[in-house]
């Protein structure tokens, strides 16, 4: 029997300095052993980006970093143009970050800071608007994007995505928590416009907002499959993923250049996520929990 | 004069005053909901009116003819839309009910069992989460690989070594393992990387369900004597039932539109026998390879009865009692 726990020792505490070490041993060695699976491929793609097609398909398969990073380099921009298909993703990924923070903070403000008619209803429609699965409007996404001439453009991408339900509904969260709305009257009396407001009041007090919604909406269009694979069709409009792919169905493929593209579209990821991850992890939890 | 003229001025800067101030809200939102007209809720009312008509795109707009119901009958009677929604629903599920069975032991583990390094291994169990689909699915297919494949050599590896080769039994005679070539094993590879790819997702919302349980219930459990197994199973799991419901809604409505990771993984094929085709890639390949935009308009909307039924049903056996629970 335990003696009984005096009242002013902390339990918490307790369990966690390990009333049992050896199980917090074995606990750490399972918890890190499943974080290095969790790492694994990636690991494993830096090493086989660095090896040539037919090392790649040896037994055992290579461990450690080989010399050929650069043949598999040439090989990619021969097939593709590659240089061209990173613009792209980047191009993309950049406009739709810029549009999306600028419209959904300003939304987030509206509905954050005003009382107006239809707010509810209106907040409500947005909510909802995430709750529709974005294949059931597939078909007539690319029949517009057809019908603007836009097929093949960056424009057909980011213009869509400039003002997502997501980022607007995490800007409300995030302003209505950090800025009180005495402000908005303080503004008032100095005269200033409301745009004035939100741009030199609101926009400075919600910057690591702004910056973690910046990062998410980088992260998923730089990611995204399903848009670019259906309105783009001509090498050089290809993002990244699109890229890839066409080199995957080829009679000759080449592991060590696929891999090395993807090493390249994985990289601003996991820079991003080394510098900013609680950020990136805390924002994507709070869009979606309080949703 | 001159008066005069400054309060006019005066006038109508506070008339255009008042009048920024009562559109602002309005101006300031107005970005989205053009924007979700225009993309967002138009295509659903096209995708609908689409789904009642034959159409080929290349012939033009004017050779849309009206059919009814008849893509929807067509569909039912079609074997491989049946066959993608098998294989949408084997894979949901196997790669679904472990994620979670996983993450919430992991989360409380996180939590509660250790005393440093939280982060960065949340962070290293969150990363497959935000990278790309395609890139990852990529680097899974040389992982599957029959003969040089990681997988099949770590398995080859364990089913010879002294102190594992019992847990494969006769199983051992399979390797090395066809994964993506053999109908029977594309699901579970396809399930494996989804699994892979999500459960640290669901770890980190588990953490912050975690985090919302007062401290006090573990203390005054502690106080009693109970262990760290009693406290899971009497105190977290109850408390964390809202949060599981809602993960597990995320899963349902995430798994069932399944695409990029099929569609890498068998190369856009739907693989051996269709075995990996899901309902999202039947949908792109009718629309997109076999132009018939009708019936694909009409897979979209099943596919949308698909897991609006199953939410219905998961909030139904679930969504009140986790309500109560909360009370």
């Amino acid at each position: 029997m335990r003696p009984p726990a005096t009242p002013f020792k902390s339990p918490a505490a307790d369990t966690r300095t390990g009333r049992n070490p050896v199980a917090q041993f074995v606990l750490y060695v399972v918890l890190i052993a499943l974080a290095l699976l969790t790492l694994f491929p990636f690991y494993w793609m830096f090493v086989l980006a660095t090896h040539t097609q037919s090392s790649i398909f040896s037994a055992p398969p290579p461990m450690w970093f080989g010399e050929f990073l650069d043949r598999n380099y040439q090989t990619l921009i021969g097939r593709l143009p590659f240089l061209r298909n990173i613009w792209n993703s980047f191009y993309i990924a950049l406009m739709a970050t810029v549009t999306t923070m600028f419209f959904a903070s300003l939304a987030g403000f509206a509905f954050a800071m005003y009382e107006f008619r239809f707010k509810r209803a209106l907040f409500g429609l947005l909510i909802t608007s995430l709750l529709i699965p974005p294949l059931l409007g597939i078909i007539p996404y690319y029949l517009i994007i057809q019908y603007l001439g836009w097929l093949n453009t960056p424009r057909a991408l980011w213009v869509p995505a400039m003002a997502s339900a997501f980022g607007i509904f995490l800007m409300r969260q995030y302003i209505a928590s950090s800025m009180p709305r005495e402000l908005l009257d303080a503004g008032r009396i100095d005269g200033a416009s409301e745009f004035r407001i939100y741009w030199s009041i609101a926009l400075p007090i919600i910057r690591p907002g702004l910056a973690t919604l910046g990062m998410l909406t980088f992260i998923g269009q730089w990611n995204n499959f399903l848009g670019p694979l259906v309105v783009l069709n001509q090498r050089e409009s290809y993002t990244i993923p699109v890229a890839l792919r066409t080199l995957q169905g080829q009679i000759q493929t080449d592991w060590g250049a696929i891999l090395t593209g993807t090493a390249l579209a994985v990289l601003p990821l996991l820079i991003i996520f080394v510098f900013a991850s609680k950020q990136v992890i805390e924002g994507l939890v709070a869009g979606s929990v309080k949703g | 004069m001159a008066r005069t003229q400054t309060s006019e001025s005066l006038g109508w800067r506070t008339r255009f005053d008042k009048f920024q101030r009562r559109a602002a809200p309005y101006v300031f939102v107005s970005p989205f909901f053009i924007l979700f007209a225009i993309f967002g809720l138009f295509p659903i009312v096209f995708s609908m009116y689409l789904s009642l008509q034959a159409w080929n795109p290349i012939q033009g707009l004017g050779t849309m003819r009206y059919v009814g119901l008849e893509n929807y009958i067509w569909l039912m009677e079609d074997p491989w839309f049946w066959r993608s929604i098998t294989n949408t629903l084997w894979i949901a599920f196997a790669s679904g009910i472990p994620q979670h069975v996983i993450a919430i032991p992991l989360a409380f583990a996180l939590a509660r069992g250790i005393s440093g390094f939280r982060h960065p291994l949340t962070a290293a169990y969150f990363l497959p989460y935000i990278t790309s689909a395609v890139a990852i699915s990529l680097v899974f297919q040389t992982i599957f690989g029959t003969q040089f494949g990681a997988l099949n050599q770590a398995l080859i590896y364990l089913a010879n070594a002294p102190w594992s080769a019992w847990l494969f039994g006769g199983l051992a005679e399979n390797l090395p393992v066809n994964w993506l070539g053999r109908a029977p094993y594309i699901k579970p590879a396809i399930a494996i990387l989804v699994w892979w790819q999500f459960f640290g997702f669901n770890v980190v919302l588990y953490a912050a369900g975690l985090a919302t349980i007062p401290k006090d219930y573990y203390e005054a459990a502690e106080i009693d004597g109970a262990s760290a197994r009693q406290s899971f199973f009497h105190i977290t799991l109850p408390l964390l039932r809202p949060m599981i419901f809602f993960a597990v809604t995320l899963t349902i409505i995430g798994n069932l539109q399944l695409f990029d990771q099929p569609f890498i993984l068998t190369g856009g094929t739907g693989g051996t026998s269709q075995a990996g085709m899901t309902v999202a890639m039947y949908l792109y390949r009718t629309g997109f390879e076999w132009l018939e935009m009708g019936t694909a308009a009409a897979i979209s909307w099943l596919l949308f009865l698909l897991i609006g039924t199953l939410t219905v049903i998961h909030f139904y056996f679930f969504g009140r009692s986790g309500l109560e629970s909360r009370d």
